[in-house]
């Protein structure tokens, strides 16, 4: 009988092209959650195929099964608790060993899955000769060869997708062996499971495998239930009287005999030219991670992006600035006058301070998705290491800080691969201290009134003191509250890749969507109630100090007097932008009922804010707290209110004290 | 020829490498075999410099690996590469 409804999970390493072939099968049917309970990326698309309707499930990318980091954890339980009709393990055909290895613990789950080669055209360049046959012979499941990245067997692989969702191939068909003494553990442990509650729902084999291999999921599942104590009792002796015969730890013993079995399968299936080219990625890297050249280079890279950033979008903000001067026009002769005012002060004054600057994000999105995309990420880290070291960090913690350019959400959500919970928690919480697209406005308006001669200087130094001050708070807190011994970097230096055009539309827009949501929603709810609160009570002028938002703003205004910014139009941004960065622009593009054109000029004059006024206050809102929606993803990652809470205080506490000293000491040298 | 073993973080680049151990916790053990660097596998370090991290390459893949765990991986030089 034909099935329709087909569920497919797609399984991979990181950078296997797992994602691209995610995009090709489901295009824009796809949307992004988060797995229940846990703040891992879900991706879910569909397609249709021959009349089935399939729903691709993208899980995240791991090396390994064996569940030890949330992202692993989501991967596993996805395939073993909601048994997808059939696994799609996306394979980087250049690199069969390492990623067979997730391919070999697939088939000891015994689910159905179907092994994708991809990247097929770089096999065929480096003269690798792969015999598909061999390797869908002996790991029992189909093969399909594809080119993700030019979209090709695509279609191949859907058609071997139907197929195979009817006939389950590679369940427990083919079965490793790990050696005699190990194998008969094995049998000794299933026979003891035999009749378990938890042998019904998974494959035995597989759980005496995880049992003998230690895995602390699977252990914690057994330890749930009293009937189980002699099944872990006969564990604790298989697992002694094995570390007697090989004196190895029983998980070293099984990781050898699943690379043995890798071995063994390639010495047929793949032959490589005898002489092999020095690859391009090596000759690369000879300069990017060299000693001396890898962080001038990677500083280089940074000022490209942001001379990108600015020189493509300038031309996109005065189009959207003359867009909406025009439209205040027309506006601003509505009848009745408060319906004009609404409409000119508050949505187009607040709104049009925002969305001036989404060109400037979404470029700066398409800069990292670059930057990722090709592989660089990965290097970025690497050159870092050692300076990471210094602050107690790895390189590894260096990622989430640069995805923290584009948006903190993503750079605290990236976190989690960081093993180690002490760097984990240090890195999130330092992270908000990266200038984020949200705050980019702030600057970029006062950078342009304040600091006309050295824009693109002052711009860049408050990115840099951004990464100063996250510095040195992970320093402190890693001799202080999270003290203890930094964990160890390992991680793979994926082949440089050219980024797909497609790849990079794609991320863009998944990250750069919640900034056109934010200003449809928060922000635009925001500065209505700006305009309300500016025009309330019945009958005050609009925005005076006597509105409701002036007797807020008054009432708040002398906490930041000593930071020179104690004017309540000011207090009353840096109050409300508290919802989303972006609003302290909003808030004062409405109380001043002028857009972004105009706006700095207004802040100058009535204000009477100088140079120096206005570098305490870009320092202040650097630093200060996190927006609600980047506290909502440390509350998210940390499962903690107590981090959350301190991540709002302290950040705020260190910005206050920080523009309080630009001021006070600026004022020494000039008046 | 080295007939012992040494931490792969002296072995020096170039030379083809056979991992003896591991002298890691637990984690760490199952983090690099993970990532291919199980005993009795070949590696060889490509680049990197005292104290800061090796580029190595394993079973075909490139493996960025800070020198502290450098220090925790034991090799010896192969004898016939």
């Amino acid at each position: 009988m034909p099935k329709n409804q087909i569920v497919v999970a797609l399984a991979g390493n990181p950078n296997s092209g797992k994602t691209t072939v995610f995009n090709n099968l489901t295009g824009a049917r796809q949307h992004v959650g988060n797995w229940p309970g846990v703040t891992v990326e879900k991706k879910e698309g569909s397609c249709s195929y021959d009349g089935h309707e399939i729903t691709v499930v993208d899980l995240p990318g791991v090396y390994s099964l064996t569940a030890y980091s949330p992202d692993e954890v989501v991967a596993r339980n996805f395939i073993v608790d909601e048994k997808p009709d059939v696994v799609v393990d996306i394979v980087d055909a250049t690199n069969l060993e390492r990623n067979l290895y997730l391919a070999v613990q697939l088939m000891e789950m015994e689910v159905p899955f179907i092994l994708a080669l991809n990247m097929m055209d770089e096999v065929e360049s480096r003269q690798y000769k792969i015999d598909t046959e061999a390797v869908s012979r002996e790991m029992g499941v189909p093969v399909v060869q594809m080119t993700a990245n030019r979209n090709k067997g695509t279609a191949e692989l859907l058609s071997e997708v139907v197929r195979s969702a009817e006939q389950k191939p590679g369940a427990g068909n083919i079965r490793l062996e790990y050696g005699r003494e190990v194998d008969r553990e094995i049998s000794r442990l299933m026979e003891a499971l035999s009749g378990n509650d938890l042998a019904r729902k998974y494959s035995p084999r597989w759980l005496a495998i995880k049992l003998i291999e230690g895995d602390s999921e699977i252990i914690n599942k057994f330890e749930l239930s009293s009937n189980n104590q002699s099944i872990l009792k006969t564990r604790e002796e298989s697992l002694s009287y094995l570390k007697t015969i090989y004196g190895d730890d029983a998980e070293t013993i099984i990781a050898d005999a699943r690379y043995g079995f890798i071995s063994g399968l390639l010495k047929d299936a793949l032959k490589k030219p005898a002489l092999e080219r020095v690859n391009i990625s090596d000759k690369i890297d000879k300069f990017v991670i060299n000693r001396w050249l890898g962080i001038p280079i990677f500083l280089l890279l940074m000022y490209g992006v942001f001379q990108f950033v600015f020189s493509v979008g300038t031309p996109f903000m005065d189009w959207i600035d003359g867009f909406f001067g025009w439209l205040g026009g027309y506006t601003s002769g509505i009848s009745p006058d408060w319906l004009g005012s609404l409409v000119t002060d508050g949505i187009l004054g607040g709104l049009g301070s925002v969305l001036i600057f989404i060109p400037n994000i979404f470029l700066l999105f398409i800069a990292i998705s670059i930057l990722e995309d090709s592989g660089y990420m990965a290097r970025a880290a690497f050159v870092m290491d050692r300076l990471m070291h210094k602050i107690g960090l790895h390189g590894r913690s260096f990622i989430p800080m640069i995805l923290g350019f584009g948006c903190n959400i993503p750079g605290i959500m990236a976190c989690r691969t960081i093993e180690n919970p002490k760097d984990r928690l240090t890195t999130i919480l330092v992270n908000p201290f990266m200038l984020c697209g949200a705050r980019l406005p702030i600057f970029v308006l006062l950078v342009g009134t304040f600091f006309p001669e050295n824009q693109g200087l002052v711009l860049f130094s408050m990115y840099l003191l951004g990464i100063i001050v996250a510095i040195l708070a992970a320093l402190v807190f890693r001799k202080t509250i999270l003290k203890g011994e930094s964990s160890h970097f390992v991680m793979e230096l994926p082949p440089y890749r050219l980024p797909t055009l497609f790849g990079i539309v794609i991320h863009m827009w998944e990250r750069g969507r919640m900034f056109l949501v934010k200003a449809g929603t928060i922000i635009f709810g925001v500065v209505l109630a700006v305009w309300f609160l500016s025009s309330m009570p019945w009958g005050v002028e609009y925005a005076s100090v006597d509105s409701w938002i002036g007797q807020i703003g008054s009432f708040i205004a002398p906490v930041f007097a000593p930071a020179g910014f104690g004017q309540w139009q000011a207090s009353v941004s840096v109050l409300f932008g508290f919802l989303a960065k972006e609003v302290v622009v909003g808030t004062m593009g409405a109380i001043f009922g002028v857009e972004e054109g105009i706006l700095g000029g207004a802040i100058a004059e009535q204000l009477g804010w100088t140079p120096l006024i206005a570098l305490s206050f870009m320092v202040f809102c650097l630093l200060y707290v996190p927006c609600v929606a980047a506290l909502g993803a440390i509350r998210g990652e940390t499962k903690s209110w107590k981090w959350t809470g301190f991540a709002a205080l302290y950040t705020t506490v260190v910005a206050w004290v920080l523009s309080v000293l630009v001021y006070q000491i600026g004022r020494l040298f000039v008046q | 020829m080295i007939e012992y073993s040494i931490p792969l973080s002296m072995a020096g680049a170039g030379k083809i490498l056979l991992v003896t151990g591991v002298k890691g916790g637990f984690g760490l053990q199952r983090r690099l075999a993970d990532m291919g660097l199980t005993p009795g596998a070949k590696v060889m370090v490509l680049s990197g410099c005292h104290p800061g991290p090796l580029l190595i390459d394993i079973r075909g893949s490139r493996l960025g690996l800070g020198f502290g765990v450098a220090q925790k991986i034991m090799v010896k030089e192969a004898t016939n590469a």
